[in-house]
């Protein structure tokens, strides 16, 4: 494929239209007559909650799934997509949330897997000539010879682009494309992919949920909710709280706790130089200090994979600590379940089913997890008594609202939202000192999500010292008393919130600024 | 060449014996390398192994052609790869418990069509000479390879070729390493998965062949005694690679072809203790090439060890 180059530069971006998409699964109807059209040449947001249909939409037009009715048109003329190298055989292609990429291949050996008419045998003379000759046609750089899993989010992230636009694709369809990368980075990526949108080369359809991103770089929106389009129109004639109303609609959200004042100011939780390493047994945290004091929200901002979950995992006592310790009240504290108990720590994280409970154990065992070894659910050493249990479960699920058919359910079987505010009830209905929390609302709907933030606000006003690690940083914003953002596995900056704002967080999160 | 004929004696035993036993672990730590580099763990290649030596045998003995049995026994391989990949791609089938079963199943088979050939004696591989141009007796009878031997090299080398050069190698490392990215390039899972188990099947069949061919050169129940299972440990001490597979066969022969030639020469005190150097080898290996603390280098991400 010597002529890969050539190829790029001759071919124009391409429109792609839907009319009255339709999917039913079962009694489900996850699309309701969609009908969006995408200019060729132009960056198309398409903006919703979790379950509004986006995902459905776009795997429709890919080929995963097809539509119970509607059709889809390629430059004015309908196309029958049945499988998505149909698909990428009319140009369009797919960059999903989740890297596609191989981790052990390196980047040369990714993109050449990925062509369609790889030869047998390869020549990588040959192959790195034309790679190299295609790489001089687009604005991404990236190193060729490194296995993918030694490169950064950003890099992998114009790899999986590169890759699309290798396979010579001219509409690129992108599933939340920045959620892996820091500010600086998912500028530089949207950036690049704008101007290659108005050089009219490419015709871009992202998948979002952030508003800045959308104002910033796309040219139309669209806006789905619960299967339907609610709205849309071009991104210059919109508001930000147009398209907000357009997305939650009128469902209603949860006030935020307002912030009380905290009178004293006491130090409760100290990490004091606290080093561990991760799988590899390579360097994860260093010398991560940091003082929360009562009544006050610690955040920590940073992009995934610089050591948040690692420093989780030691404080929840999932992780052996190789140097430093840790003061609760200036005593020494570790993370045992008899001394979570006693200096009442709790914490709760996202994807609670793979990381705080059982998912097929029963909604009221899995609400027990924190008291089932203690009256009145065990009355005397080593028994269980399963009334208590469910009594105690019964009064929990009425107080937080948690939706299931009853205590004895599994809990995998729950919605995303009613397994967090299960866990939510395990973990906030007693006394709470100090509470670690990690992305608590990563993948969840908007009720939810306000729902959550409440209840972490409450908990400050009640004089908890809480650490919030979150990838997400509108949710720091939103919280955080202090700011603190790690990168690398430092701490690399520290502020008070109101001394601080977004570009100098976003700055420190990518390192070295 | 001087020194003491006692020592050049057992370093000559060694050498032959080295050889002669890393041959089945070089062929059966080959195919299960390429099965687990597709992303799936095959353990009952211990009974492909041992079925491998039985039909090679049984062929061999009707047919009169020892070669014919060697591809016989590869085929039959072939089948209980084929049969392990079919069973792992159902639903909530775990591919180490398939394993285990195959192995009982294979050698419960071998066992049960076997009988009739532990008494008849077959004709054998053939050795090559590599000697002629000494003339000192030891010397002339450690270089009489076995073709096997010579076969798994280039076999080695062809596979460590092929992984990285061949549009099927990459195919093969991309569905091991991320089933989400092959799906994603339109690659069938299942059956890059079920066709790499299968020439792991055949390459352990032929392993197995020349256990009742060559070395020890007839049909018994006892002849593997685990060597299909220490493949296992031998292909992660490997890390994966195949040339590497090669030189950890090499070093696994070299223990087990400690206590004849220790024997070889008079020595027979600890004689069973040797014996248990391949063993005892495995498990020295396992505790030093792996921590606790530590997930496993350049292991394929979609094995179930791994996850």
């Amino acid at each position: 494929m010597s002529d890969a180059g050539k190829a790029v530069t001759g071919k124009r971006a391409i429109g792609v239209e839907t009319v009255g998409m339709t999917k039913i699964f079962g009694g489900l109807t996850a699309l309701d007559d969609v009908s969006i059209r995408v200019a060729p040449g132009s960056f198309h947001a398409l903006l919703g909650e979790n379950g509004a249909g986006k995902s459905t939409l776009v795997k429709c037009m890919m080929g995963f799934y097809q539509p119970t009715r509607g059709e889809m048109l390629v430059d004015d003329t309908m196309v029958e997509v049945h499988n998505p190298r149909a698909a990428h055989a009319i140009g369009i292609g797919m960059v999903y949330q989740h890297f596609t990429l191989v981790p052990s291949l390196t980047a040369a050996e990714n993109l050449v897997i990925a062509r369609a008419d790889t030869p047998s045998v390869i020549d990588w003379a040959k192959e790195r000539t034309a790679l190299n000759a295609f790489l001089e046609t687009t604005p991404f750089k990236v190193p060729l010879d490194v296995p993918v899993s030694g490169l950064s989010a950003g890099e992998k992230q114009k790899l999986e682009i590169l890759k699309q636009l290798y396979l010579d694709q001219r509409f690129l369809i992108l599933d939340e494309p920045t959620s892996v990368l820091t500010p600086d980075e998912a500028d530089e990526v949207l950036g690049l992919l704008r101007g290659m949108t108005e050089a009219g080369e490419l015709t871009i359809l992202m998948i979002s949920h952030k508003f800045r991103e959308v104002t910033a770089y796309a040219d139309d929106v669209t806006v789905l909710r619960r299967g339907r389009v609610v709205g849309g129109g071009s991104v210059k004639d919109l508001s930000v709280q147009d398209m907000s109303r357009m997305m939650i609609g009128e469902t209603e959200i949860r006030e935020s706790a307002a912030r009380a004042d905290q009178p004293e100011k006491k130090l409760k939780l100290e990490l004091a130089g606290l080093f561990a390493d991760d799988d590899e047994e390579l360097s994860a945290i260093e010398a991560i200090s940091l003082k929360i004091h009562k009544g006050e929200i610690l955040g920590i901002a940073g992009v995934s994979g610089n050591g948040q979950s690692e420093l989780i995992e030691v404080l929840s006592g999932q992780r052996p600590l190789k140097d430093g310790r840790i003061f609760i009240d200036t005593k020494p504290y570790e993370p045992a379940r008899d001394q979570m108990d006693a200096f009442k720590v709790f914490g709760f994280s996202e994807e609670p089913l793979r990381n705080v409970a059982v998912p097929r154990m029963s909604v009221a065992e899995n609400m027990a997890f924190r008291t089932f070894d203690k009256a009145p659910i065990s009355p005397f050493k080593g028994w269980l008594s399963p009334f208590p249990m469910r009594k105690r479960a019964k009064e929990l699920i009425a107080a937080y609202r948690v939706k299931t058919p009853s205590t004895e359910e599994p809990i995998e079987n729950l919605s995303g939202g009613n397994v967090q505010r299960a866990i939510l009830a395990r973990e906030l209905s007693g006394d709470v000192d100090v509470l670690i929390v990690a992305n608590p609302c990563f993948g969840l709907d908007f009720a939810s999500v306000a729902e959550i933030r409440a209840q972490i606000m409450d908990q400050r006003n009640k004089g908890a010292a809480i650490l919030l690690v979150s990838e997400d940083l509108d949710e720091i914003l939103e919280l955080a008393d202090t700011v603190a953002v790690m990168s690398e596995g430092k701490i690399t900056y520290q502020s008070p919130m109101a001394e601080t704002d977004r570009a100098t967080i976003g700055h420190a999160m990518a390192g070295h600024h | 060449m001087t020194g003491d004929p006692g020592l050049m004696t057992v370093l000559l035993a060694m050498f032959a014996g080295a050889i002669r036993v890393s041959t089945p672990f070089l062929f059966v730590s080959l195919g299960e390398m390429l099965t687990e580099k597709s992303g799936r763990i095959n353990l009952g290649l211990e009974g492909t192994l041992v079925f491998g030596a039985m039909s090679a045998y049984a062929i061999s003995y009707h047919t009169g052609s020892p070669w014919l049995g060697v591809l016989v026994a590869g085929i039959c391989g072939s089948a209980f790869g084929a049969l392990h990949g079919y069973l792992c791609k159902l639903p909530k089938v775990n591919d180490i418990a398939i394993g285990i079963s195959l192995m009982l199943f294979g050698t419960g088979l071998a066992f049960f069509f076997g009988k009739a050939y532990i008494q008849p004696s077959a004709p054998r591989l053939p050795s090559i000479s590599f000697g002629g141009w000494s003339d000192h007796p030891g010397i002339r009878q450690a270089l009489e390879i076995n073709p096997l031997f010579l076969l798994g090299i280039a076999l080695a080398i062809f596979l460590w070729w092929g992984l990285k050069n061949t549009r099927y190698g990459l195919i093969v490392r991309t569905t091991g390493d991320s089933a989400p990215a092959a799906l994603a390039l339109g690659i069938n899972v299942n059956r890059v998965r079920l066709l790499a188990t299968m020439a792991g099947g055949f390459f352990a069949g032929i392993g197995g062949s020349f256990l009742s061919l060559y070395y020890p050169g007839s049909w018994t129940e006892g002849l593997s005694s685990g060597q299909g299972l220490m493949a296992v440990a031998l292909v992660i001490f490997a890390r994966w690679h195949p040339i590497h597979c090669f030189w950890a066969a090499l070093l696994f022969g070299a223990a087990g072809a400690l206590g004849p030639a220790l024997q070889s020469i008079g020595i027979s005190r600890g004689y069973h203790f040797f014996n248990a150097a391949p063993y005892i080898l495995t498990l020295f290996i396992m505790i030093v090439s792996t921590s606790p603390r530590r997930s496993l280098k350049g292991a394929p991400g979609e094995l179930s060890i791994t996850k």
